[in-house]
C-alpha cells in the first residue's frame, strides 16, 4: 500500500519535475559545457558532445582580454539599475492614485495604461527612435533608461494596484485620524506593508532590462556603449563566424547578476505576484 | 466638553441617498448608539463625523466648533473600526504610539501614555507583539488602546464588536461600558445588533433607508415604538406584528384578524376612534402573551403550535392562529408539544397599534 503510493508519487510528480527540470537547465548545461571547451574539442564531431575531455579558460580569457565586456556589464548595470528606480517610483505613485485617489478618471487611466503595454516592442522603437533623436540622445544610454520604462511601467503599476488593493482601506482611514498625512500614511504604512510588490516589480524591472535586446540594438552604436547582449552579438559574430566558446562564456558571466538577484529575493517575489497581505 | 450636534445633515452618492435631514444633538459624555439594519446610513453618518466622507449638505458641530470643512486629523477623535485595522507592521506599542507620534509627544510622554492605556485594558504583556500574533480578543483591546491613548474629544465606534464569538462579544461590551465610565468620554457607536445598541447606549438612533426612526433611551424604544420599523427592529424575539381590523359595535372596540377577535378595554379603546372600520397594524411582543387555560372570545387567541424552541431561561413557541404566525413566550419549563393547541391572552396595556399606511404608532400621534 505505502509503496504504491510512492510510486503513484514517483509517477505523478517527481517523473514530470524531473523532465521540465531537464527541459529548462539544458541550456544552460549546453553553456557551460561550451565555455570550457577549446574551438578544436568543440568542432570535433567523433567526441561525446555532453562531456568535456580537455576543460580550459581560453574562452572566458578571450571575453575578457578580446572585448570590453566589463564595460558591457558596467552599462548594463547602470541602464538597468536607472531604469528600474525611475519605473518603481513612477509606477508606485501611479498605481497609489489609480487605487486609492478615486479621481473621476482613475478607471480610464488604468487602463490607458494597461493598453500601453500591449503596444507591441517591434512597433513603439519606431517612433520612440524619433523622439531619441530629437532629444539628442542617440548613442547614449539614457536613451535606453529613458525608453525601457515605456514597457516596465505599465506592468509595475498594475502589479501595484492589486498589491494596493490587497490593503484595508480603513488602515489609511485610522493612520488619516491618527494625524498623518497622504505623504507619511505612503511611507509609514503603506510602503511596508506592499515592500514584497515593490520587490518583484523591481525584479522584473531589473530582469527585463538587463535582458533588453530591441532598443539597445536600435539606439546604441558606439561599441564603448553597448550592453552585454547587443555587446555580445554583435561584436562575436563577425560575419558569418560565430565564436561560440566566448560567446557562451559572455552569457554565462551575465546570467550570473540575475540569477543571484532571484536567489536573494525568491520568496518575496512569490508572495509579490500572487499579491498575498498577511495580516 | 464635546457634545456634538448635527443639523440637517445628507449625504448623496451620486443619485443614492445615504443619509436624509439627520438632526442629532449628543450631549458631552453621552454614550449614543445608531443602530439599524445593513444600508440605513448609520455607517456613513460616523464616517461624516470623524471626516472620512464629505457632508453633501447640513451642518456638524464638535464641541462649538463647525466641523464639516475640518480634515479628519484636527477633529480631536479616534475611531474603533470594525476590522480594528492595526498596522501589521508595527509592535503593538508602535501601533498605539503611532497617533502620538504624528502629533510630535515627547518619547517620554509617548512611553508613558501608551503604558497607561495598555494598563486600563490589561495588555502590557503584548506591547511588544505584532497584530498576526494576537487573538482576536486582544486585537480589539490594542485597536481600542490605539484610540484611548491620545484622549479625543469624541469616540467613534464602526461595529467594532461583530468580528468577535458571540461570549467574547458579551464580554467586551461589559468591559466596553466600563470603559466608557471610566473615561467619561462622549461615544458615537454604530451597529446593526440591537442587543449591543439596547445594553449599551444611553440613548439609541434607530436608522432605516438613510432616516432616522426614532431617538430615545432604550427602554422607550422599547416600550413606546415610533413605528413598525422601530417596533420589529427593537427586541429579540421580534414583535409579532399583523393587520386586523378595528371594528366598532355599540361601546365595544375590537380588533379582528384571520380567525380570531379580540376586544379592547375600554380605556385603550378610545384612542382608537379615528380608525374605526378600518385595518390597522397589531403589535404584540413575545412575552405579552399569557396562557389561558380554554379560549375565551374576545380576550385570547385560540392558536396551534407549529415550533416549540426551550431556551432554559425562557420557551418560545411559534404558532398559527389562522394565517396570522405569533411568537409568544412561555414560562422556563412549560412543556408544550408541536401540533397541540394553545390559548394565547395578550396583554392590552402593552398592545400597540400602527396606521397601515404611514406605519406610524397610533399612541404615539
Amino acid at each position: 500500500m505505502a509503496i504504491e503510493r510512492v510510486g503513484s508519487k514517483v509517477i505523478k510528480f517527481y517523473v514530470p519535475l524531473a523532465a521540465y527540470l531537464i527541459f529548462l537547465l539544458f541550456p544552460f548545461y549546453w553553456m557551460v559545457n561550451t565555455v570550457f571547451k577549446s574551438d578544436s574539442e568543440l568542432y570535433n564531431l567523433d567526441l561525446n558532445p555532453f562531456y568535456i575531455h580537455s576543460p580550459t579558460l581560453h574562452n572566458i580569457v578571450r571575453l575578457f582580454t578580446e572585448t570590453i565586456f566589463l564595460r558591457w556589464m558596467a552599462n548594463t548595470f547602470f541602464v538597468a539599475i536607472m531604469a528600474t528606480l525611475i519605473s518603481l517610483v513612477t509606477s508606485l505613485l501611479a498605481a497609489y492614485a489609480i487605487q486609492r485617489l478615486q479621481f473621476k478618471t482613475s478607471g480610464p487611466t488604468g487602463v490607458a495604461i494597461f493598453l500601453g503595454y500591449l503596444v507591441p516592442q517591434t512597433i513603439l522603437f519606431i517612433p520612440l527612435a524619433h523622439i531619441v533623436f530629437k532629444l539628442k540622445l542617440w548613442d547614449s544610454l539614457w536613451a535606453l533608461i529613458l525608453t525601457y520604462p515605456t514597457f516596465l511601467i505599465p506592468f509595475c503599476t498594475w502589479l501595484l494596484m492589486g498589491y494596493f488593493k490587497s490593503i484595508p482601506k480603513e488602515m489609511e482611514e485610522c493612520a488619516m485620524i491618527d494625524g498623518a498625512s497622504r505623504i507619511k500614511i505612503f511611507r509609514r504604512i503603506i510602503l511596508p506593508l506592499c515592500l514584497p510588490g515593490v520587490l518583484s516589480a523591481g525584479i522584473f524591472c531589473f530582469t527585463l532590462s538587463w535582458n533588453e535586446y530591441l532598443y539597445a540594438l536600435a539606439f546604441i552604436s558606439s561599441t564603448a556603449k553597448k550592453t552585454v547582449p547587443i555587446g555580445l552579438v554583435t561584436e562575436l559574430v563577425r560575419g558569418d563566424v560565430y565564436h561560440w566558446g566566448a560567446l557562451m562564456a559572455g552569457a554565462l558571466c551575465a546570467s550570473v547578476p540575475v540569477a543571484l538577484v532571484y536567489s536573494f529575493f525568491v520568496e518575496h517575489y512569490v508572495a509579490g505576484m500572487t499579491g498575498a497581505l498577511k495580516e | 466638553m464635546a457634545e456634538v450636534r448635527l443639523e440637517n445633515v445628507c449625504k448623496h452618492f451620486d443619485e443614492v441617498v445615504a443619509v436624509d435631514d439627520f438632526n442629532l444633538s449628543i450631549q458631552d459624555k453621552e454614550f449614543v448608539v445608531l443602530v439599524g439594519p445593513s444600508g440605513c446610513g448609520k455607517t456613513t453618518t460616523l464616517r461624516m463625523i470623524a471626516g472620512l466622507e464629505s457632508i453633501t449638505s447640513g451642518d456638524v458641530y464638535i464641541g462649538n466648533r463647525l466641523i464639516n470643512k475640518l480634515p479628519a486629523k484636527d477633529r480631536n477623535i479616534a475611531m474603533v473600526f470594525q476590522n480594528y485595522a492595526l498596522y501589521p507592521h508595527m509592535t503593538v506599542f508602535d501601533n498605539m504610539a503611532f497617533s502620538l507620534e504624528m502629533r510630535k509627544t515627547s518619547k517620554d510622554e509617548i512611553k508613558q501614555r501608551v503604558q497607561e492605556a495598555a494598563e486600563i485594558l490589561d495588555i502590557q504583556a503584548l506591547l511588544l507583539r505584532r497584530p498576526k500574533q494576537l487573538s482576536g480578543g486582544q486585537r480589539q483591546r490594542v485597536a481600542l488602546g490605539r484610540a484611548i491613548v491620545r484622549k479625543p474629544e469624541v469616540f467613534l465606534f464602526d461595529e467594532p464588536l461583530s468580528n468577535l464569538d458571540a461570549k467574547l462579544r458579551a464580554q467586551t461590551r461589559l468591559e466596553l461600558k466600563k470603559l466608557h465610565e471610566r473615561l467619561a468620554t462622549t461615544a458615537v457607536y454604530v451597529t446593526h445588533d440591537q442587543i449591543e445598541a439596547m445594553t449599551m447606549g444611553d440613548r439609541i438612533v434607530v436608522m432605516h433607508d438613510g432616516f432616522i426612526q426614532q431617538v430615545g433611551s432604550p427602554l422607550e424604544l422599547y416600550d413606546r415604538p415610533a413605528n413598525k420599523f422601530v417596533a420589529g427592529f427593537i427586541g429579540s424575539p421580534a414583535m409579532n406584528l399583523f393587520e386586523a381590523e378595528l371594528n366598532k359595535t355599540g361601546d365595544r372596540v375590537s380588533l379582528r384578524a384571520g380567525d380570531f377577535t379580540l376586544e379592547l378595554p375600554p380605556e385603550k379603546a378610545k384612542h382608537f376612534q379615528d380608525y374605526t372600520e378600518q385595518k390597522v397594524i397589531v403589535g404584540i411582543r413575545p412575552e405579552d402573551f399569557k396562557q389561558a387555560a380554554e379560549h375565551s372570545p374576545g380576550k385570547t387567541i385560540p392558536a396551534t403550535v407549529e415550533v416549540v424552541e426551550p431556551l432554559g431561561n425562557e420557551t418560545y413557541v411559534n404558532v398559527a392562529a389562522g394565517n396570522v404566525t405569533l411568537t409568544a413566550a412561555v414560562g422556563r419549563r412549560t412543556v408544550i408539544k408541536p401540533h397541540s393547541s394553545l390559548n394565547l391572552a395578550p396583554i392590552f396595556e402593552n398592545m400597540h397599534l400602527f396606521d397601515i399606511r404611514s406605519e406610524k404608532s397610533i399612541l404615539c400621534n
